[in-house]
């Protein structure tokens, strides 16, 4: 049993699988210096500077071009710095990258890698602090993972490095340094593969990524209530892994879904459609979706927290699925906009 | 009263709006993409020559050139053309023109009108064929509109190049180009956030979104041939959404059929649908089924893109299978 | 390019006011982050050893033009006429501040100086002012669109694009490239290579767009002054774009991820005689510090005494220190606040 942090073994797996694929390369701004939070120190050293590549502020042209390679052989690993910036490689992305395999007729594919790192928490502002995961969710032919503890970070990067199409790769800025026991770090999960973290039996809560943590906060919570939630953390969130979902809303016969991206039009908006496409008959209430409000992410500390959603949003969420009088007594404005 | 095609009610709309307000200005012009319809625009050259500006092929400048315009006092109306090209100004306009407003705490407003024809044209394949809407709506600060009929063409252009101040997508679609239907002329502009029900009923309810508006009105022909009443309502406006009318809607039919033209996963009908499964849980008698694109990108071949292409028929065995028929 | 200009000593007192108002604000920013637990919870850039661009070209813009710059905005807010009241409040995230503290460091945003945005997005904002310049093109009046960027923006495609819809369309633009880590024997033009941009100096680029383009010295007040002032009048006349790449060497504060007052706060000694200062800021101070290299400049000819310098330093760390406590005590925002202003109404 080892204990890791999420940053060391998103380091973990791409030194590993430097090693075992000569192909496998790193690109990225600064990622010859670690990256602005450290994740690729000692690779340049490790592995020379044909496999860690330093580019300059060119998002369009690395995805362009680490498309290329992948093309032409590599394995490449890109690292965009904020998840916002993806914004400045969509048209290679949406355009290329994502349709190759499907124009080519299945002759061509593109094993690449996109690491970004995203999520709201350090003040950022709206230019930093986006959590854009909804857009790739609809873009067919992109894969989506978002590990929310170290285990998944190592054994799913992993597994985004050795799959023949390309990975979104999802890392939460305040996951980082986060510590978890990793029990078998030579694991690598497939991908498309969601997960149980608590078992429950009054309703079934859907999440990923941070708000995971939340999430098992809130079930915590709950119980001492005498309410027993199901935490499902889905892990990879294209393909998503709709059997365990439907499994466990059969029965528990109630969902809710929590993200920390925007509500509106996000994953939930999919989840939610689809739970009641074949899983109708078993829902005993309406579902109910948690995530930000309809708004950029503000700066300022005060606002930034009060747009995240955090355990004392499911929980309310969950009460007010339930039709039971709140806990706490403070009324908060902004929940009624986030569930 | 007079019957025009979509595109004569587009080019009537624009013309109105260069008419009324000097401040209005369009870059490029390509309102007709690549249909015989196209024509239909020379007339805004023919009288406004000079308040258009043709680009070099530079989506990321000149979408930002738009931006900053409408910052600083006019009313620029952009034309893509393809809706697929716009993601080579994605970071204009949702890292810029969206955020304008909020970043400023309301000082500073960015009144631009992004067009753009969305959506399967037939032969497009994979990179000219895109429909982006469900992600411009998931981007807060953007309005998102769709309209499916020549009066909403025209109604909506004008509200949202004349009176919204804030960044706008104008989702239009070239199969829409020909589209006949009854525009009044002296119709006051729509309002945002305002569905209409294109047509009533009381088996069924479908919610259809630009193209699948004309589709969803074939449909419930047919449907009504055998002997299923479905109602159309078409949301014109996906943000701000009337949620009300969609909601009212389903509570009478108990019902919903939710069409948008865009892959289903993550798609404009998971929105909907999601919003009527949360909100009008209690006045269903069936599950919301969702017609749309599957989760592919566009092929070439005819026969392959007719496969996955949401038609009418389509609508037809959705609603058949809410109605467990 | 540049005319010879002359400048008044009161428009030299100006010059250094502004300049050290900058500095002064900007070491508070930075004690903002070191001294108070979250209250800079991100990062922040600051403009120290770059205020000479700044002032020089604010000086050279009338009050209805549009200044555009990036997330190393301060500096510029303050030099266009910023109050550092709002300012630091802004960059804390108060209520107070020029955006209500939803835009923080990254976007001090202050339409009534005609600053629009502040983009955290490199080579955002260079479409921007374009498009303020299109805007003002269209309507025919004698209005300038400014755009401060860093170098980086250069690596971007968005930069290409506007500069070259801005050279045919005749924009009235004035590119404003504070290219900041310059060697200092390479600040007064010449090659000037990076390992990140292929060309052989930046103005190469903008050349080749037909954009007549300058390189000036980014430490030094008056060139920047006359260079500036040059670019926006040739902008105003209706000639076009102009391309101003402002060679600057960092201050060694500057060099890691985030700011660091080496040595502590300034002090005007080490402007008067370097090695005096701290040995990591002797060279910086000694060649490369616009603001030691104009104090000895003014103090040699006489247009200020030491006196002079210190007394008008002590005035301004005094508004420092008054702005940051107002800062301090500005409410934050309530909760709710979140979800005003999506859209306009």
């Amino acid at each position: 049993m080892t204990q890791m942090r999420y940053v060391d073994g998103l380091r973990r797996a791409i030194e590993l699988e430097m090693e075992r694929d000569q192909r496998v390369i790193v690109l990225g701004e600064d990622v010859g210096v670690g990256g602005p939070f450290g994740i690729t120190v000692g690779l340049l050293e490790r592995f020379g500077e044909r496999r860690v590549i330093n580019t300059p502020i060119s998002e369009d042209s690395i995805m362009g071009l680490a498309t290329g390679a992948a093309l032409a052989g590599k394995r490449p690993i890109i690292e965009i710095m904020f998840v916002d910036f993806i914004t400045l490689a969509m048209s290679q992305l949406v355009n290329h990258t994502a349709k190759l395999r499907f124009m080519s007729g299945g002759q061509l594919s593109v094993p690449l890698v996109i690491r970004v790192q995203q999520g709201a928490g350090g003040g950022w502002g709206a230019h930093h602090s986006q959590s854009l995961e909804a857009w790739f969710h609809h873009v067919p032919g992109l894969k989506v993972v978002a590990p929310s503890n170290a285990a998944d970070a190592l054994g799913l990067l992993r597994a985004a490095i050795r799959d023949d199409d390309p990975v979104l790769f999802i890392e939460h800025r305040g996951l980082h340094f986060r510590r978890d026991e990793v029990s078998d770090p030579d694991a690598i999960p497939a991908l498309g593969t969601a997960k149980i973290l608590r078992g429950g039996k009054d309703l079934t809560i859907i999440t990923y990524s941070k708000a995971v943590w939340d999430a098992l906060a809130a079930a915590d919570e709950l119980a001492a209530r005498d309410l027993s939630a199901e935490v499902i953390d889905l892990r990879s969130l294209s393909p998503l892994d709709m059997d365990t979902v439907l499994g466990s809303v059969r029965r528990t016969s109630r969902a809710l879904i929590v993200h920390e991206a925007v509500r509106q039009g996000g994953l939930g908006a999919e989840i939610a459609a689809h739970i009641q496409e074949t899983a109708f008959d078993w829902l005993d209430a309406p579902m109910h979706r948690v995530g930000a409000p309809f708004a950029p992410v503000p700066a300022s500390p005060v606002l930034e927290q009060a747009f995240v959603p955090d355990t004392r949003t499911i929980v309310a969420a969950v009460e007010q699925m339930l039709g039971l009088a709140p806990a706490s007594s403070t009324e908060d404005p902004l929940e009624r906009r986030r569930a | 009263m007079t019957e025009m095609t979509f595109a004569q009610a587009l080019a009537l709309g624009l013309t109105e709006c260069l008419d009324a307000d000097p401040r209005v200005t369009l870059i490029n012009s390509s309102y007709g993409g690549l249909t015989s319809y196209r024509t239909t625009f020379n007339v805004l050259r023919e009288k406004y020559a000079d308040r258009i500006t043709d680009t070099p092929i530079s989506e990321l400048g000149y979408c930002g050139i738009a931006v900053g315009a409408a910052m600083t006092g006019l009313r620029p109306i952009v034309a893509l053309s393809t809706a697929a090209f716009s993601f080579e100004a994605w970071p204009q306009i949702v890292n810029e023109a969206a955020v304008a407003c909020y970043g400023s705490a309301g000082q500073v407003t960015a009144p631009v009108v992004f067009h753009m024809l969305a959506g399967i044209r037939g032969a497009g394949a994979v990179q000219h064929s895109h429909a982006p809407q469900a992600m411009f709506c998931n981007a807060p600060g953007l309005q998102v509109v769709a309209p499916g009929s020549p009066a909403d063409a025209r109604g909506l252009m004008r509200t949202v190049a004349l009176r919204s101040n804030n960044p706008t997508i104008f989702i239009d679609h070239q199969r829409l180009q020909g589209i006949k239907g009854e525009v009044d002329e002296t119709a006051p502009p729509i309002p945002l956030g305002v569905a209409e029900v294109k047509r009533q009923g009381t088996d069924a309810t479908i919610v259809a979104v630009s193209i699948m508006v004309p589709r969803a009105l074939e449909a419930a022909q047919i449907l009504a041939q055998q002997g299923i009443s479905a109602e159309v309502v078409d949301p014109r406006t996906l943000v701000p959404l009337d949620k009300t009318t969609i909601l009212k809607s389903v509570a009478k039919t108990g019902r919903a059929v939710v069409c948008d033209e865009s892959q289903l996963t993550c798609g404009v009908a998971a929105e909907l649908a999601a919003i009527i499964a949360e909100e009008g849980f209690h006045t269903l008698k069936a599950p919301i089924r969702r017609v749309g694109i599957p989760n592919v990108p566009i092929p070439y071949h005819q026969a392959e893109e007719e496969f996955i292409t949401p038609t009418a028929d389509k609508i037809v065995a959705a609603v058949k299978a809410v109605c467990g028929r | 390019m540049t005319q010879p200009h002359s400048y008044s000593v009161e428009a030299k007192r100006k010059f250094l006011e502004q300049m050290l108002t900058i500095r002064r604000a900007e070491e508070q920013v930075i004690h903002f982050a070191t001294d108070h637990e979250d209250l800079i919870r991100g990062h922040f850039h600051v403009y120290i050893g770059q205020e000479a661009s700044g002032v020089g070209a604010c000086a050279a813009l009338g009050p209805d033009d549009y200044v555009f710059t990036t997330h190393r905005n301060h500096g510029h807010v303050i030099a266009r006429g910023g109050e550092l009241g709002p300012v630091l409040a802004e960059i804390i995230g108060r209520t107070t501040g020029y955006n209500k503290g939803r835009g923080g460091t990254f976007h001090v945003i202050a339409p009534h100086l005609g600053i629009l945005q502040t983009s955290g997005v490199v080579g955002g904002c260079v479409p921007l002012a374009a498009g303020a310049a299109f805007s003002i093109k269209k309507r025919g009046t004698r209005q300038v669109s400014l755009v401060f960027f860093g170098d980086g923006v250069l690596e971007e495609g968005a930069f290409y694009e506007a500069v070259n819809l801005a050279s045919l369309w005749k924009l009235p633009v004035v590119f404003v490239c504070e290219n900041n880590d310059v060697a200092r024997e390479r600040r007064k033009g010449g090659a000037s290579p990076s390992d990140s941009l292929a060309a052989r100096q930046l103005t190469d680029i903008s050349n080749a767009f037909s954009v007549p383009s300058v390189t000036a010295d980014g430490a030094d007040m008056l060139a920047m002054a006359a260079a500036m002032g040059d670019a926006v009048s040739k902008v105003r006349g209706g000639a076009g774009p102009v391309f101003v790449e402002s060679r600057i060497t960092r201050w060694p504060g500057n060099a890691g991820t985030f700011p660091a007052l080496l040595g502590g706060d300034y002090r005007l000694d080490w402007a008067l005689a370097p090695s005096s200062g701290p040995k990591e800021l002797q060279d910086w101070l000694q060649h490369s510090d616009p603001v030691a290299l104009f104090v000895r400049t003014l103090v040699a000819n006489g247009a200020m005494s030491k006196a002079d310098v210190e007394a008008m330093d002590a005035r301004i760390r005094k508004a420092v220190a008054e702005a940051a406590s107002f800062a301090l005590a500005s409410p934050a925002p309530k909760a709710e606040c979140a979800l005003e202003h999506i859209f306009a109404a």
